[in-house]
């Protein structure tokens, strides 16, 4: 998989980059403020571990491959994880210089920086082992944690193999973030440097019942793997079940962030530009829409949420980013129906008040015009794969159950990480899980 | 509002700052707009044969992101005629007749002398400096520290240039010697009416690492410099408190080294020096930084109920003493103010290794390192003190082991948080009363065991 692969003039790259790779003199500035904390709150924040204050210190010296290294030995994603963490909640929220009502350290790019400047030089930054028993490991997805499993194990020397059913490997990275944080081309930019580590990325590979020219059979990957890592994600966006839903203008939100990422070209903006879009939803895949088409010069974004702002599970600091952009969230109302003309062309959303229980209230129905909707309400689980693995189990949300520290399944072979097992969180706790079981595994190995 | 004014060795200035001997004071038209920002004196650039000089010639020194925490340099002196400098100095002097204009010097024969203090006075210098400092380049020549390193030879020249002059002559000195008091000395001995010092110290700046040559660069070689800026102020600081408690040396002194703000000013008068020389701090920021030299020396007099700057010299002198005078009992202990404490917990850090291990975290007492004086563990304190900000982030002192070194104060980031107190501990004890009384033994010495 290379970056080539990906058709020129996607939609996306019209999306420019919001934090931008600093410049060496803008990253020494921002590493010669940090401490350098005992004990540093930063690290305990973020979900691998990364020893921030030792990266932080290695820009300010110009020691920039170090720099990286030390970031990459914890988290071999440490370059998308840079540029997609929701850092105001972890590392940089941490940072002691807000105790002291002083602009924290900016963690995020710094990392950024010294990822970004070494990965793109090329430049070797890890060493590679030889492993004294060399293990095979199937990895059925190729998100972040599959990578990040595949990654720890490949460096020590196993052989890693990654099947992907899509076209293009990285998983959300590559499809789903927000364009103005990480551009796909970055993203298999970094898959490419997974590779580099020895992994094998197998696309357009589906793992399902049985073995032929475009599937992999579950039964074959236990039979001829050490360990199968499943690492599917989630599943298909959720439907609201109301009259008028089927048919042009209605989305699901990950479906329309993928092809606006992947497929839809500049010409595309046009659906976008200049329209009415109402975005159903309270998280933060639904601000993560919302601000793109806000970016791509939609007239009016509205984010309906049947709750109130204090429940909704995005970021505030997201949906503060969001209103500068012209977002206006409209709390405590629900969809009841979608209304289309005689061409079927979508006209309004129907929407119902609603109460402190986000019941609607009786009387309350009003239209709200618009040409486009994306629902961001959530995504089902993928349980097909996990029920073709005997000992594997799902819990009552339909989430793989895998142990926290280990991933490890109840299979003794199998392990699970990522959105799979937690239902939908971070690229950084998806990265965590997969080097988590990788670590688990050679600590088994011996090696 | 108090009297900044001073009189140096008979020489009048409306304030104590004046502009060093450097790039600041090149030229007439530069020292005209010094004079205008507030300066009160100005000691030229020093005039000579004229030179010479190489690209590049500065180097700085940068820290965690300040610039110029110290600055070299490889020029030489005046690369401008003689004669246009003294037309200047003339002019000046004409424009600016209750401001100090001093005529920097460096040149070699008896009669080049001569010839040069005469042409200065004429000018109307209001004083003289000999230039025995300068650590680069023209000591190669004989001249700048080749002198001020050879006390007869410094004696011998400042007497013939007091045969010749009319007006006060400064000798300025450089701190490239074993004994600084010797060099003030041999001024003295000379007939000097006025030491200035510190000249620079001779320097190798840094290395380009990519061409593997020292900066600053000429081509593909370099040359040592002459060190100076902030952080040689504490071995300027050290030099003139040496000259000024040395009971042979009544002579005025200019205090130079280091001084960027009123504070620096003031703590070189409080050692003993009348006037002080500033350069790298202008070189940096501008002439314009003298007017909140001038205010805020003057709010710390009225403040300190001192009517005058002179009431200010010397003040701190008497405190500068020999070890073996410092009070052995004396004990100080950090205390750490939970409520503005940030939790970074340098401190801890840096006691752990770099001191004596009695900074520790949390609610349990802590074991102590096998070297440590007290028995038992560290008893961490009940209740454990909760941060404002930092919660229970915030670290606590072993006092019973604290040696009360500072260096927990001096790397913690918020001024304030970590304060060194005081615990009684005791009668005075000096080392030397000790050796006086037969007590200077310790135990575990050389020869025991």
């Amino acid at each position: 998989m290379t970056t080539s692969s990906l058709p020129e003039g996607r939609l996306e790259t019209e999306l420019g980059d919001k934090k931008p790779l600093y410049t060496d003199a803008e990253a020494k500035a921002e590493a010669d403020r940090c401490l350098y904390c005992a004990d540093a709150p930063c690290i305990k924040a973020c979900p691998t571990s990364i020893d921030i204050p030792t990266f932080i210190k290695k820009i300010a010296s110009g020691n920039v491959r170090g720099s990286a290294r030390t970031i990459l030995e914890q988290n071999l994603l440490g370059w998308s994880c840079a540029r997609v963490c929701p850092v105001e909640v972890l590392c940089v929220g941490d940072c002691v210089y807000n105790a002291w009502e002083r602009e924290p350290i900016q963690i995020g790019r710094l990392q950024r920086y010294a990822t970004e400047t070494v990965l793109k030089s090329g430049a070797p930054v890890l060493a590679k082992k030889t492993a004294a028993s060399r293990k095979k490991v199937a990895c059925i997805g190729a998100g972040p944690a599959s990578l990040a499993f595949a990654g720890v194990l490949a460096l020590e020397g196993h052989e890693a193999v990654v099947f992907e059913k899509r076209a293009v490997a990285g998983g959300l990275n590559t499809t789903g973030i927000a364009p103005y944080k990480l551009h796909s081309a970055d993203a298999l930019h970094e898959v490419a440097f997974v590779e580099g580590l020895g992994v094998e990325v197998r696309t357009g590979i589906e793992v399902g019942e049985t073995d032929s020219a475009q599937v992999v059979s579950t039964k074959k990957l236990l039979e001829t793997y050490d360990a199968v890592y499943l690492g599917v994600g989630l599943g298909a966006d959720t439907r609201l079940g109301v009259p008028g839903e089927d048919g042009a203008g209605v989305f699901g939100a990950t479906a329309w962030i993928e092809q606006m990422k992947l497929e839809m070209g500049r010409s595309s903006k046009e659906q976008i530009a200049g329209k009415r879009i109402v975005i159903v939803g309270g998280g933060n895949t639904a601000i993560d829409v919302a601000r793109e088409c806000a970016q791509l010069g939609a007239a009016e974004v509205l984010m309906v949420y049947r709750r109130g702002e204090a429940d909704m599970s995005g970021y505030a600091h997201e949906m503060e980013h969001a209103r500068v952009e012209g977002v206006r969230l409209v709390p405590s109302t629900q969809p009841v129906a979608f209304l289309r003309d005689e061409a079927g062309k979508l006209t309004a959303l129907r929407a119902a008040k609603t109460d402190a229980n986000a019941k609607a209230i009786a009387g309350s129905e009003h239209e709200i015009p618009c040409d486009m909707v994306a629902l961001a309400i959530g995504q089902s689980k993928l349980q097909g794969i996990a029920k073709l693995l005997p000992g594997v189990e799902l819990d009552g949300k339909g989430c793989v159950v895998a142990d926290a520290a280990t991933g490890q399944t109840g299979n003794p072979k199998v392990f699970a990480g990522g959105d799979c097992i937690n239902g939908g969180k971070e690229v950084v706790n998806a990265v965590a899980d997969g080097r988590n079981a990788a670590r688990t595994l050679l600590a088994r190995w011996g090696a | 509002m108090a009297d900044l004014s001073i009189d140096f060795a008979g020489i009048k200035s409306p304030n104590p700052f004046w502009l060093a001997s450097a790039p600041p004071t090149n030229t007439g038209e530069q020292v005209m707009r010094a004079f205008d920002a507030g300066w009160g004196g100005a000691v030229w650039k020093t005039l000579g044969n004229p030179i010479v000089n190489v690209t590049s010639r500065f180097g700085g020194v940068d820290y965690e992101g300040r610039k110029l925490m110290g600055l070299n340099n490889i020029e030489l002196i005046t690369d401008r005629p003689l004669e246009v400098n003294l037309r200047e100095i003339r002019e000046v002097k004409k424009r600016y007749p209750k401001h100090v204009v001093i005529a920097s010097l460096m040149t070699e024969t008896k009669d080049d002398w001569r010839v040069l203090i005469k042409k200065c006075e004429d000018a109307g210098a209001d004083g003289l400096e000999l230039n025995f400092g300068c650590p680069h380049g023209m000591c190669e020549r004989g001249m700048g520290s080749s002198v001020g390193q050879e006390p007869g030879l410094l004696a011998e020249i400042t007497s013939w240039t007091k045969e010749f002059a009319k007006t006060p002559v400064l000798v300025k000195l450089t701190p490239n010697t074993g004994d600084i008091v010797e060099a003030g000395l041999a001024a003295v001995k000379g007939g000097g009416d006025g030491i200035s010092l510190i000249n620079t110290i001779k320097s190798i700046i840094s290395v380009d690492l990519d061409r593997l040559v020292p900066n600053p660069r000429v081509g593909n070689a370099s040359s040592n410099g002459g060190y100076c800026g902030p952080a040689v102020k504490p071995i300027a600081l050290h030099m003139v408190a040496a000259l000024a408690r040395e009971e042979g040396i009544k002579i005025p002194i200019s205090g130079i080294g280091g001084i960027s703000t009123w504070r620096d000013a003031a703590e070189f008068i409080a050692l003993g020096a009348t006037s002080v020389q500033v350069c790298t701090a202008v070189m940096h920021h501008g002439y314009r930084i003298v007017e909140d030299m001038i205010e805020g020396l003057s709010e710390y007099l009225d403040k300190s109920g001192m009517k005058s700057v002179g009431e200010l010299r010397g003040r701190a002198t008497p405190a500068y003493q020999e070890w073996g005078d410092l009070d052995l009992s004396y004990k100080l202990v950090a205390r750490i103010d939970p409520k503005t404490c940030i939790g970074c917990q340098v401190c801890m850090t840096a006691c752990h290794d770099g001191a004596h291990q009695c900074i520790f975290t949390g609610p349990e007492d802590r074991a102590r390192p096998p070297h440590a004086h007290s028995h038992g563990p560290a008893s961490a304190p009940k209740p454990l003190p909760i941060g404002a900000v930092a919660g229970d982030r915030v670290p606590w002192i072993d006092e019973p082991e604290c040696v009360g070194c500072n260096l927990c104060q001096l790397v913690c980031p918020v001024p304030g948080t970590i304060s060194m107190v005081e615990v009684p501990n005791g009668p005075r004890d000096t080392w030397n009363d000790r050796v006086k009384s037969g007590r200077d033994k310790v135990p575990g010495g050389i020869h025991e065991g």
